[in-house]
């Protein structure tokens, strides 16, 4: 995927003459002594990322962090004091100001905390704000913010005013104005923390529902990283203007970068966060028509299993348990055909791990499946929980 | 005792004198004049038209807009209101009082409004503007009476003048205020959609200001109508007028006449831009509501009774 957004060693630093706080920042000097020296505030030191096309990144960090002061940045809302975010060839923080404009209203929406409504005019017109100050001509502009309403579920209510709607439904209105312009990024500021949990959940479903088919590039800005963990292809953690770990969540979770990320991934639900593919072992199983339940029992033996799948060529045919086939060996000795079980839990990789819990109460082991069907790997039951305990007790 | 004024006196009464007489008066006069000539403009048309319309064709009309803007109880307060004027017999003065406080608040908002939006826009505009506000509000108006005479000569525009100086502050200050006070986030989201700095005033600061902006109108008007019995020692006419001889004369009947008309007019015109304001949420105001809220404490209109009598 191609580089869309390209922030290259950002700065913003707060107060008058800017430069001077930027070289002693330079210099080594930790931001409480700028602030005793100079009264500047650093608001993002040093900050870069590369977001690609038709992801999402989110900036994780508690207020003060400076990642609304970095979003911001993105678009020209604050001018960053050094550093370049290029914006497809564009260079955001040197462009002209018609320029800005000109990508502010073509290619970059933004959506905001508390939804920024304009209170004095209907749903419709504030979906349409953006499509107006481009000077589209109202017809058109009409038929447009009808269809951003229709993606977000809310055609019925664009005569209303946005105070007579909840707040999921204003943020819902909120999304549809920053997609009317048909945006290629879209910045999201805190979006759903001002939503109540249970709408907030429905909210980021949601967003991922509509990613699915829109494949925006997204730059998510949250301090609550379940939140992050749930939307983020990337994930950036922020403290004091600075990012203290970029990675997948996966690779967050599970080694966290210092105390402070660990603080963080400690209350975390990892079942969300890992997937069948953190718990998988090798595709150990039988063959149907060569091996017989002897072979199958000293398998099992060997890998210290109660189970094991059998496979017909690449199928699988189903899975065999270590007790049915003593069973079967003292009454005749016979094949592995009759002690089949053919209903057995089977996953993909990507299946998150909370998903295999109801999976594993049938204590055969889940068979891991690839694209085609075929068995990729096993997981034993007693690896999902011991992977969530383990991790918990390491961290 | 010694005092300061045993060292040195200043003698600013003359200095002030010097400035107004030999100076401003010689070389700006023409200039002043000519400043007249817009003013004139408007009051004549204003008069003409409000004075050629009959009586009662006025009284329904107005009574009609107050319904649209205020509601039921403003629109029978005003057919009263408009009636009883017209029985004590000073309905020609009324309209010529209407007619100059309408031009006075026409050219206050002309004004007043993009002072008001540059002083928004400029920390810097709005901390040289702030003391000239004060002083305007607090210097007696009798103290430039006698410079406007001399610029500007007696009679109704110089009046209407001294009126505009008068009732000014109120629209500049709340359109400031108004302004300032959209939240900031809505002038960001804005921003963030590629709007202009006009696109952004006209579009979401303006708009959102407006109802401060209706309050300022209101307090501006209310003020324009305080000065109508003032601008009568300058030689403007109307209810001003007949309140002034009636207290040169001592006829105590003839300047409560006047007074109550003016109280009624304010009354009236108050309620009505009061109901503009508020306009995204018309409802209708029961009579007795209406007559309950003339005594409110934050109508202007009681101050203006004892101004009048």
């Amino acid at each position: 995927m191609p580089v869309k957004v390209s922030v290259k060693n950002i700065f913003k630093i707060f107060g008058m003459e800017p430069h001077r706080g930027l070289e002693l920042l330079k210099n080594g000097r930790s931001k409480e002594d700028i602030f005793e020296e100079t009264g500047q505030t650093v608001g993002v030191e040093d900050a870069s990322f590369d977001v690609e096309e038709g992801q999402i990144f989110v900036v994780m960090g508690l207020s003060g962090s400076g990642k609304s002061t970095l979003v911001r940045m993105i678009n020209g809302l604050i001018e960053p004091s050094a550093g370049q975010i290029i914006i497809d060839g564009d260079d955001v923080a040197s462009c002209s100001p018609a320029r800005l404009r000109d990508i502010r209203r073509n290619k970059v929406s933004m959506v905001f905390q508390h939804f920024a409504l304009f209170p004095h005019k209907t749903v419709a017109e504030n979906v349409a704000f953006g499509l107006k100050i481009k000077g589209m001509p109202a017809e058109e502009r009409r038929r447009r913010a009808m269809e951003a309403l229709a993606q977000v579920g809310l055609e019925s209510r664009a005569d209303s005013y946005p105070d007579e709607l909840s707040g999921g439904m204003q943020q819902r209105v909120g999304l549809a104005r920053g997609l009317a312009a048909e945006p290629e990024i879209l910045l999201m500021d805190e979006p759903f923390s001002a939503l109540d949990p249970l709408i907030r959940r429905d909210m980021q479903e949601e967003l991922l529902e509509l990613q699915r088919t829109l494949k925006k590039t997204i730059i998510f800005i949250t301090h609550d990283l379940n939140e992050a963990l749930i939307l983020g292809n990337q994930i950036a953690i922020m403290r004091n203007g600075r990012f203290v770990q970029t990675g997948t969540a996966e690779e967050i979770v599970a080694n966290p970068a210092n105390d402070y990320v660990a603080a963080f991934t400690q209350d975390i639900d990892r079942s969300r966060v890992f997937t069948a593919d953190s718990v998988a072992g090798p595709a150990d199983a039988v063959q149907l028509s060569t091996d017989t339940a002897k072979n199958a029992i000293e398998r099992m033996e060997a890998a210290g299993s109660d189970a094991i799948y059998v496979l017909d060529g690449e199928r699988i045919a189903g899975a065999v348990t270590y007790r049915d086939l003593t069973a079967l060996m003292r009454d005749n000795g016979g094949a592995l055909a009759s002690a089949l079980i053919t209903d057995f839990p089977s996953a993909r990789r990507s299946t998150p791990l909370f998903e295999l819990y109801s999976l594993a109460q049938s204590g055969l082991p889940i068979a891991v499946t690839n694209r085609k069907g075929r068995l990729d790997g096993v997981i034993a039951p007693q690896a999902v929980f011991a992977k969530l305990a383990g991790e918990a007790a390491a961290a | 005792m010694v005092s300061p004024s045993d060292f040195l006196t200043i003698p600013l009464d003359d200095w002030v004198n010097f400035f107004v007489k030999d100076w401003l008066v010689p070389n700006f006069r023409p200039a002043f004049r000519a400043m007249q000539w817009p003013i004139t403009q408007v009051l004549n048309t204003l008069d003409g038209v409000l004075n050629a319309i009959p009586m009662v064709l006025f009284t329904v009309g107005l009574s009609l807009i107050a319904w649209r803007t205020a509601g039921r109880g403003v629109a029978i307060f005003t057919l009263f209101a408009l009636a009883f004027i017209d029985m004590i017999g000073l309905w020609p003065e009324t309209m010529t009082t209407l007619s100059m406080v309408v031009t006075a608040v026409f050219f206050c908002t002309v004004i007043g409004i993009p002072l008001g939006i540059a002083a928004a826009a400029s920390d810097r505009f709005q901390a040289a503007l702030r003391p000239v506000l004060d002083i305007m509000q607090t210097i007696p108006s009798f103290v430039y009476l006698v410079p406007i005479v001399m610029l500007f000569g007696v009679g109704m525009v110089p009046g209407i003048i001294a009126t505009i100086i008068f009732a000014l502050p109120p629209i500049i200050r709340l359109t400031n205020l108004g302004i300032r006070n959209v939240r900031g986030d809505l002038v960001e989201a804005a921003t963030a959609f590629g709007a202009t700095a006009w696109q952004t005033l006209w579009e979401v600061q303006f708009p959102l200001a407006l109802r401060t902006v209706m309050a300022g109108l209101n307090q501006t008007l209310m003020l324009a109508l305080s000065m109508v019995v003032i601008a009568a020692l300058i030689g403007a006419g109307g209810l001003g007028l007949t309140v002034y001889t009636g207290l040169g004369r001592l006829d105590v009947g003839n300047a409560t006449a006047g007074g109550i008309g003016i109280v009624l007019l304010a009354i009236v015109l108050d309620r009505m831009t009061q109901g503009l304001g508020e306009k995204r949420s018309v409802r209708t105001v029961s009579l007795a509501a209406t007559l309950k809220s003339l005594f409110s404490p934050r109508a202007v209109s009681s101050g203006q009774t004892e101004r009048a009598s």
